[in-house]
């Protein structure tokens, strides 16, 4: 048995042969325009913004911005709009538990149980794209209204008043947000779940595990990759979002999304516009970058 | 031994849609013994393995544990564990709680003492917090081992267990698992197609063919006295010589194959019909020169040498018959004779107490043709056929 | 038999809820599509009031409707085409080739994925005005293809991760020159990928709305239309327009997938997969 021990069972690491100078040309020529694009439209206007968000407010588009490195931006914009910006991470974070909810089941059939349905039913997931985000989401205004069926519905049950509504509510938007994410959500779980070896979970059910145990210990730790990956494709669109909240919701569900919007095109503030831009994108990377890290050094494989 | 843990299945079938994979199985396997299952892939042998572990609901029939009806009943409700054939390591887990999970479920004391006492008893002390993927084939075989053990399950199923180890490493296993097997005295079903595997294992192999069990008993006898067409060319090769039966002779049966007659005694015929195969293991098959002495009583059987395999141990040659067909001789390389050369013309011997009779089964081997015109010994046809 | 139907019960429970969702996610098509077929009764009405077939029969009667799907159009193509050809390029580079500032390059690609879209909007709009660029269509179009170009490279790059090298070792070894190698090789293994990512970029642009929005000035898209007439009282005929492109490209996939029957792993995983697999591996 000593002598097992000494196998080990595995390739030969691959070859290091040091890239020839010419592969090396090569691969730059191939960055290089695709390269150039991203740093002139993507990493050049985000420099732009940063220094947007530090010049004095008092300038206007007319009369032109001076850089006078005005820190004070990020607070007043943060002071006049911390309820809409507690309120993006809020309805964002619900939609995303929602959509993990709805989406887990709908993955997990579709990865389990649907047989030689399984490449429909993906179609399937996936065909909401094929219309428009907007006609959507418009058609959401069409099911939650107040006289439809589905605000009666609640009525006739009680779970609404005679006078409640469902359209310009909280729940109204970020069930516009949860729809609209959702298939972010499963496409990723299916692909996790769908790599789990049906074995793992006949092993677990060979070794006294009950089927909900064996998805508690098996099955669900094994598909924290596409939990991780689903969370954050639907977390991150839906904190910048203010579509859902502008057709679905009202004035008093505005996100931030909706302040910067009107901050660039009403209001023609770019500075404040700026700082808020800035401060959202930094706190969506720093609670993606933290999070990924914990869960991916904990629980992915 | 007491009868109390013995696993029955009884008239056990399991139907895929209109695919039979178990038919009218019924097996006992007596507590404690080492059980081996043997097979083509396809005959049955998983299937009837996971309906002793709860994985499939058979058809029909019924599967008792002891007293205990187990037919219905989900996995985890059952004694028994599994090692499966792709091991099914958790990779999320490390080796120590791998082997910790059924004890876990089950809210067993002292687990990390007993996963201690089962990993020293697979020899991977030191590797509880190693990943699956950290280990080599054959570690993460004794780790499925460990984790299917630790539970005490009255009866062990191993899935062709050591399938994916390569032959040396397998041989060590196998040494291994019947070392464990003596130690924890826990029922082993095994489930293989490695024929040598299931010899070398097993106290009791039962061969399965298309769902059934074709030949049950202690390797030796299957081996010796197999007891269908199917047995004596699966389990290790056979020369077949399909014939009729012209009658008895004394305490022997003769048998007529191509206008030659062959004899065997008694108790090694299986045969019921008039039309039979008869049979005769390549290494019970000796060779002589035309002109050497045959001992006493043996059947003989001229031919001529048309491949000669060295195979170290032995030597293997293809003979043909006067009819043309090719029939193998496995001869020991004890001594230092050079193996003879194709074309080298022979007489094949053997003792009648070594060979065969069966049943010939419709569409098997077509009966050589009478040597019609010649009335004479095999050898000079064979001329002929020259 | 009644634990029976208990168990059977709780086995399919999960496809209960599966359908469900499925439920869930189709509802709002199902009102576009039925919404496309009524006479509202006023211009701000959102329900249904009578069966028609006018919208149908006369889909571009609701003012500048179609200039701007054939606006939208233009861009998506346009947008697709580049942000491919761009975006195939670098996964080319990042796939086949070592070379310093690899990391780099897969953060710069990473990052206009994880950044909201009211951030690339508006970032873009600042520089505009800041250079004074007029906006318009090529300015939609611009920030169309910024946009698309990391997902292309995401999608062509996983294509490229999961083929066999051995085959192009293979092709070598065959006396295949280098370009021969990836004309006869591995082009033809990656093109599944490339066109998942040209439909994907494509479906990307046509249906962009948030950056559009801050770049269009007064050009308007597809999606610009109905939300300004989302202000105004939404004519039928969009709902139209969102049936039909629902229907052409359900069949289109649909046929698609009746081709590649064999193959379990169409575009649609594979995009959300790598999709996944970028940002978290990226992220990490």
């Amino acid at each position: 048995m000593t002598a097992l021990t000494g196998v080990t069972v595995g390739q030969a690491p691959p070859p290091a042969t040091p890239p020839r100078p010419r592969r090396r040309l090569i691969a730059y020529l191939l960055l290089l325009p695709g390269g150039l694009w991203l740093a002139l439209f993507f990493v050049l206007p985000m420099a732009g913004l940063a220094s947007t968000s530090l010049y004095d407010p008092a300038g206007s588009l007319e009369t032109g911005y001076q850089m006078t490195w005005e820190w004070r931006n990020y607070v007043d914009a943060l002071r006049e709009f911390w309820p809409q910006f507690a309120r993006s991470f809020w309805y964002a974070g619900l939609a995303t538990v929602a959509g993990l909810l709805l989406g887990y089941p709908l993955a997990y059939m579709i990865a389990f149980k649907s047989g030689r349905w399984r490449n429909l039913l993906l179609v399937l997931v996936i065909a909401p794209f094929f219309t428009s985000f907007l006609v959507r989401t418009l058609a959401w205004k069409t099911i939650l209204a107040d006289n439809g069926p589905v605000v009666e519905a609640l009525r006739a049950v009680g779970l609404l008043g005679p006078d409640g509504r469902l359209l310009a509510t909280s729940f109204a938007v970020v069930a516009g947000i949860t729809y609209n994410f959702l298939p972010f959500m499963v496409l990723p779980l299916y692909a996790s779940l769908e790599k789990i070896d049906r074995g793992l979970i006949e092993a677990a059910s060979d070794l006294y595990a009950s089927p909900a145990t064996a998805f508690r210990r098996v099955t669900l730790p094994l598909s924290m990759p596409g939990v991780v990956a689903g969370t954050l494709l639907t977390f991150i669109p839906a904190a910048g979002d203010f579509i859902n909240a502008e057709l679905l919701g009202t004035p008093r569900q505005y996100m931030l999304g909706n302040v910067i919007d009107s901050a660039f095109l009403v209001r023609l503030d770019y500075p404040q516009a700026a700082a808020l831009s800035f401060m959202l994108l930094a706190a969506i990377l720093l609670l993606v970058f933290g999070y990924v890290r914990r869960a991916g050094t904990e629980e992915l494989v | 031994m007491p009868m109390s843990g013995e696993l029955r299945l009884v008239s056990v079938t399991k139907r895929f849609g209109g695919f039979t994979a178990v038919d009218d199985l019924t097996l006992t396997v007596p507590q404690g013994s080492f059980f081996a299952l043997l097979g083509p892939s396809g005959c049955g042998k998983t299937t009837t393995l996971r309906m002793v572990a709860g994985l499939e609901e058979p058809t029909a029939g019924r599967i008792r544990l002891g007293e205990a009806d187990i037919t219905r009943l989900r996995p985890y409700r059952r004694p028994v564990n599994t090692v499966f054939q792709s091991y099914a390591l958790f990779p999320h887990l490390d080796v120590f709680e791998n082997v910790a999970f059924g004890l876990r479920r089950r809210g067993a004391p002292d687990v990390a003492g007993r996963v201690r006492q089962t990993l020293d008893l697979v020899e991977l002390s030191g590797y509880e917090r190693r990943r699956p993927a950290q280990l080599s084939g054959g570690q993460q075989q004794r780790v499925a081992l460990a984790r299917a053990l630790i539970n005490r399950p009255k009866v062990l199923l191993l899935d062709e267990p050591l399938g994916a180890l390569d032959l040396k490493l397998r041989r060590q296993m196998q040494i291994e698992l019947k070392r464990i097997q003596t130690e924890v005295g826990i029922t082993f079903l095994h489930v293989t197609h490695d024929q040598e595997e299931a010899m070398w294992m097993a106290e009791t192999v039962a061969v399965m063919n298309a769902g059934r069990v074709e030949q049950m008993g202690p390797p030796a006898e299957i081996y010796e006295f197999p007891a269908t067409r199917f047995v004596a060319t699966f389990l290790g090769k056979s020369n077949l010589l399909a014939g009729r039966v012209t009658g008895t002779a004394g305490a022997d049966v003769t048998v007529e194959v191509a206008g030659g007659r062959f004899a065997l005694p008694q108790p090694r015929n299986r045969a019921s019909g008039e039309s039979v195969l008869l049979g005769v293991r390549p290494e019970k098959v000796r060779m002589a020169r035309p002109t050497d002495v045959v001992p006493d009583g043996h059947n003989r059987l001229p031919g001529v040498i048309t491949d000669t395999c060295y195979a170290g141990v032995s030597t293997e040659y293809l003979i043909r018959t006067g009819w043309g067909q090719e029939l193998s001789v496995f001869s020991s390389n004890a001594t230092a004779d050079s193996p003879l050369p194709p074309g080298t013309e022979i007489v094949m011997h053997w003792n009648p107490a070594h060979s065969f009779l069966l049943d010939r089964p419709q569409g098997a081997e077509p009966e050589p043709p009478e040597p019609d015109e010649v009335a004479a010994s095999p050898g000079s046809r064979f001329e002929e056929v020259r | 038999m009644r634990h029976r139907i208990v168990r059977w019960l709780a086995d399919h429970l999960v496809v209960f809820a599966g359908v469900a969702v499925l439920g869930y996610l189709f509802l709002p098509i199902a009102v576009v599509v039925l919404l496309s077929f009524n006479r509202p009764a006023s211009r701000l009405s959102y329900s249904f009031n009578e069966f028609t077939l006018d919208n149908w029969l006369h889909p571009c009667g609701a003012g500048d409707l179609c200039d701007a799907l054939a606006i939208s159009a233009q861009i998506g193509l346009l947008a697709t085409a580049v942000a491919t050809v761009l975006g195939t390029l670098m996964a080319f580079a990042l796939a086949r080739h070592r070379f310093r500032g690899r990391s780099g390059t897969n953060l710069l690609i990473f990052l206009p994925m994880a950044t909201p879209e009211v951030v690339l909007g508006s970032s873009l709009l600042a520089l505009f005005v800041a250079s004074a660029v007029p906006l318009g269509f090529s300015t939609i179009l611009i920030a169309h293809i910024m946009f698309c170009l990391s997902f292309v490279v995401v999608t062509v790059k996983a294509r490229l991760a999961g083929m066999d090298p051995q085959l192009e070792e293979a092709a070598a070894d065959l006396y295949a020159t280098e370009w021969q190698t990836f004309r006869r090789i591995t082009l033809p293994q990656v093109l599944p990928g490339i066109l998942a990512a040209a439909l994907l970029a494509f479906s990307l642009s046509f249906d962009d709305f948030i950056i559009t929005n801050f770049n269009s000035g007064n050009t308007v898209t597809f999606p610009m239309y109905v939300w300004g007439s989302a202000q105004r009282g939404v004519p039928p005929q969009v709902n139209v327009v969102g049936t039909a492109m629902f229907g052409i490209a359900l069949l289109l996939v649909l046929a698609g997938e009746l081709r590649r029957r064999r193959r379990p792993e169409g575009p649609p995983v594979a995009i959300a997969e790598t999709r996944a697999a970028a940002l978290v591996a990226d992220a990490r």
